[in-house]
């Protein structure tokens, strides 16, 4: 379907509050910087409030949509494991999936009427098969001090998968969209990141 | 060098480059980073003003004085600012005048869904529509040009897919404007619009018009057509041109960037060049509605083509492609079948105030009459204490009106809830309404302390800027007071059992009275260090304690979840199950320590 057909589709799932749009921003800058046209599109306001969050993200020498299509998706990475199941169908049958092994109960889950669905990293390698990578991004950040600094540790994990870009220049794009005094923690954040896909 | 750039951020950039010297907003999704980017350029005044129709006025003084001037809003906020907006149609600019208004197709964070392009046609003013963020740079530095030359204001329409994308930007230099800074006292009969002068306006309006539509036909860089296919030529415009292009990249197509006026010849020009046309539009059949006035034979419009809801590229594709292919799209296989999923609503954050203040409007059952910001999200299960909510500050005027109808029988029964944001920006009026007529509304204003559901930008009530400098600030009792209040209250919404019985006592008073919350920033406004004021940073569920009777769960805390049957009673029954707090998420508030009869929950590792 689409324009060109070298675009590539990138969905990125999450909760409010997870610093989805932050990890997407450190994606835009360098493949923008690798030379390539690139769209991103998000929704702010009610969503900032735990409520599910989404990005799509293209790229290719020309992109025109910035939306992707149902069923278009080349790379799922899920900052949440139910969130990541939510657009499961999203995704191309030879597309792949990064998921961060975390749970946010949604309300309806709290209060016990509905339950979150239990093994979703197993439904994922069922039908993706060897696709599908999961990643402790909660944990690892836990351990380096700052539960916030899981979103980078996934976008070290996503890393890997553009060999085209060396580390640098993902650690360039980082420092230029954080403040100094956040740099280290979060470069070591992205390397335990692509440590955690690298050693998988 | 080109760098990425969100689509509000670029006409921000756009305005900087254009010399711009004023920019005024109230913030609204999806237009509420434009201003907020615009502040940081030092040139520029930069401004959160109380409401968007001040915000108007503003823009409008500083381009009579020669300045160019940049006013933002969201499609709810022009209805706000009409009043002024329809007439600086007459009175026109010195310095260019650009008014942005951000649609949200789909109603992602907004009361109702409306096409703004309306407002150009209402208006008689010029409409650009971009449909990235290059080019909402570039529209809006044309934007300018078009209202100085023209002596217009110029609409700029974004929406949540223009203003909320990011696409690469190739950032210019600022060209500060040539205009002299002054006013001039000789011009009366443009400015002072009484009858005998705004006649005459009224004549030059439409005349302004013929001039724009000769612009938008031959020197409007924005309306292109690029002849593919001819089989089918499309004509579109903003971000529904991106997804046509995405899903039929073979066929012809006009795009419009100047949406009103409309280039007549070159449309008619188009229908010779193809052999059907379609219209593709988000919202209203505006350019549809327009083109067939026109006598052109449109082959589809929104016969296919939803006028609800926002189009996507599948959208698009579901509706068009057997018109224009002949072939039917197939389904989207949904190859893992994942069932209903747990939904996930946005949620007041944990320790917010407007959790306890909801927990006990709840309690006391009364109708609350509610407004727009994140307390909104209590009229949700489980707090379910809000009833009605329209627009910025109806509260106040619908309890106060519902109460001249239920007489003496809904006292005790009502109140209106509102943000502090929400209250400088239109709550003052209905407020004095109350109170000059006699009315017995009870206004509860939750001062957070900043416009929150927006994203953290302040007010008059704040204390400080756009910029982050000092300010005076609005002391909301003494404005009551003035206002004829004689009873205000303050209350700490943390403590629920006092705010119960203050609201109680004020809802029964045959008077319009004032409820203010006090020491109850907003969760996410770090300089308010909220969660200081909490004496313990994490509470637990004792396990043995908890009889399970779930009170605590019906504030809807994000941190309390439900843990079913585990273990067994003191007595040897099986337990239904039990609470419990997850540490992390929770902050200290002790909301669910007050609700809690049995005493189950205690400060964490103490």
């Amino acid at each position: 379907m689409s324009g060109n057909g070298d675009t590539v589709n990138i969905f990125l799932s999450g909760v409010g509050g997870q610093g989805t749009i932050l990890a997407s921003n450190i994606l835009a800058e360098v493949l923008l910087q690798a030379g390539y046209d690139v769209k991103k599109s998000e929704v702010h306001g009610m969503a900032q409030r735990g409520g599910d969050v989404t990005t799509h993200f293209r790229y290719g020498s020309k992109v025109y949509s910035p939306l992707i299509m149902e069923g278009e998706v080349d790379f799922l990475v899920s900052f949440e494991l139910l969130e990541g199941l939510r657009y499961v169908n999203w995704l191309k049958p030879q597309g792949r999936v990064l998921l961060n092994n975390f749970r946010i109960l949604p309300p309806g889950v709290n209060l016990g009427n509905v339950e979150y669905p239990d093994a979703i990293g197993e439904t994922f390698r069922k039908h993706f098969k060897d696709s599908v990578w999961i990643v402790n991004g909660h944990d690892i950040a836990r351990e380096l001090g700052n539960v916030q600094v899981a979103n980078v540790v996934l976008i070290g994990a996503l890393s890997v998968f553009f060999p085209f870009l060396e580390a640098s220049q993902w650690v360039g794009a980082l420092k230029g969209l954080l403040p100094a005094g956040l740099h280290a923690i979060n470069i070591r954040a992205f390397e335990e990141g692509r440590n955690a896909v690298g050693a998988r | 060098m080109k760098r990425m750039m969100q689509g509000n951020e670029a006409i921000a950039r756009g305005a900087w480059e254009a010399g711009v010297e004023v920019g005024c907003a109230y913030p609204g999704t999806p237009s509420s980073e434009i201003m907020a980017r615009l502040s940081e350029y030092e040139e520029v005044h930069a401004e959160w003003s109380p409401n968007e129709k001040v915000s108007m006025e503003v823009a409008h003084g500083a381009s009579l004085a020669g300045g160019r001037a940049l006013v933002c809003m969201k499609h709810v906020g022009l209805n706000v600012a009409a009043d002024p907006f329809m007439t600086i149609s007459y009175v026109g600019v010195q310095g260019g005048m650009v008014i942005v208004v951000a649609d949200d197709p789909g109603q992602h964070s907004s009361q109702n869904e409306q096409d703004s392009r309306q407002w150009a046609r209402f208006g008689k003013v010029p409409m650009l529509e971009p449909s990235d963020a290059r080019e909402c740079r570039d529209y809006t530095k044309t934007a300018f040009d078009i209202s100085e030359r023209f002596d217009t204001p110029v609409l700029l329409r974004s929406e949540t897919r223009v203003s909320h994308c990011d696409s690469p930007v190739e950032a210019g230099e600022r060209a500060a404007s040539g205009m002299e800074r002054k006013l001039d006292k000789k011009q009366v009969p443009k400015h002072v619009m009484m009858p005998i002068y705004a006649r005459a306006r009224r004549v030059l309006v439409e005349r302004r018009m013929q001039q724009l539509e000769a612009y938008a036909e031959t020197e409007c860089p924005y309306n292109v057509m690029e002849v593919n296919d001819p089989s089918v030529g499309f004509i579109t415009s903003g971000v529904s041109y991106l997804y046509v292009k995405e899903v039929f990249p073979q066929y012809s197509f006009l795009k419009l960037g100047m949406v009103w006026p409309l280039p007549r010849n070159l449309i008619r020009e188009f229908f010779n060049q193809v052999r059907r046309v379609i219209v593709v539009e988000e919202l209203d059949p505006f350019l549809e509605t327009e083109i067939r006035a026109m006598g052109c034979d449109v082959w589809h419009g929104k016969d296919l083509v939803p006028s609800i809801g926002e189009l996507t590229p599948a959208v698009v594709e579901r509706a068009l492609s057997e018109a224009v292919t002949g072939r039917e799209p197939g389904p989207v296989p949904a190859r893992v079948p994942i069932g209903d999923l747990p939904k996930r609503p946005p949620n007041l954050c944990a320790g917010c105030a407007h959790r306890a203040l909801f927990y006990a409007l709840k309690k006391l059952k009364l109708f609350v009459f509610g407004d727009i910001g994140c307390y909104a999200l209590g009229a949700a299960p489980p707090l379910s204490a809000m009833h009605f909510s329209t627009c910025m500050g109806a509260s106040i005027g619908g309890s106060y009106g519902a109460g001249k109808v239920l007489g003496k029988a809904g006292l005790g029964k009502i109140c209106a809830v509102l943000g502090d944001s929400t209250f400088l920006h239109s709550g003052i009026g209905p407020l004095m309404d109350a109170v000059y007529n006699g009315g017995y509304s009870t206004t509860i204003i939750l001062d957070n302390s900043i416009t929150a559901m927006t994203g953290q930008q302040d007010h008059p009530g704040t204390g400080f800027t756009i910029k982050g400098e000092p300010a005076p600030r609005v002391d909301y009792e003494q404005l009551a007071r003035s206002l004829g209040v004689r009873h205000v209250r303050i209350v700490d919404p943390y403590n629920i059992g006092e705010t119960i019985d203050i609201i109680r006592e004020e809802v029964a008073r045959d008077e319009a009275s004032v409820i203010l919350t006090r020491n109850s920033p907003c969760m996410l406004l770090r300089r308010a260090l909220p969660k200081q004021r909490f004496r313990h940073p994490h509470y637990r569920v004792v396990e043995d304690a908890c009889r399970g009777c779930r009170t605590c769960l019906g504030t809807n805390c994000p941190a309390i979840r439900w843990i079913p049957g585990e273990g067994m009673t003191r007595n040897g029954d099986t337990r239904k199950g039990r609470a419990d707090i997850n540490a992390e998420q929770c902050v200290g508030c002790a909301v669910c320590v007050q609700v809690c009869a049995f005493g189950s929950i205690e400060p964490l590792g103490e």
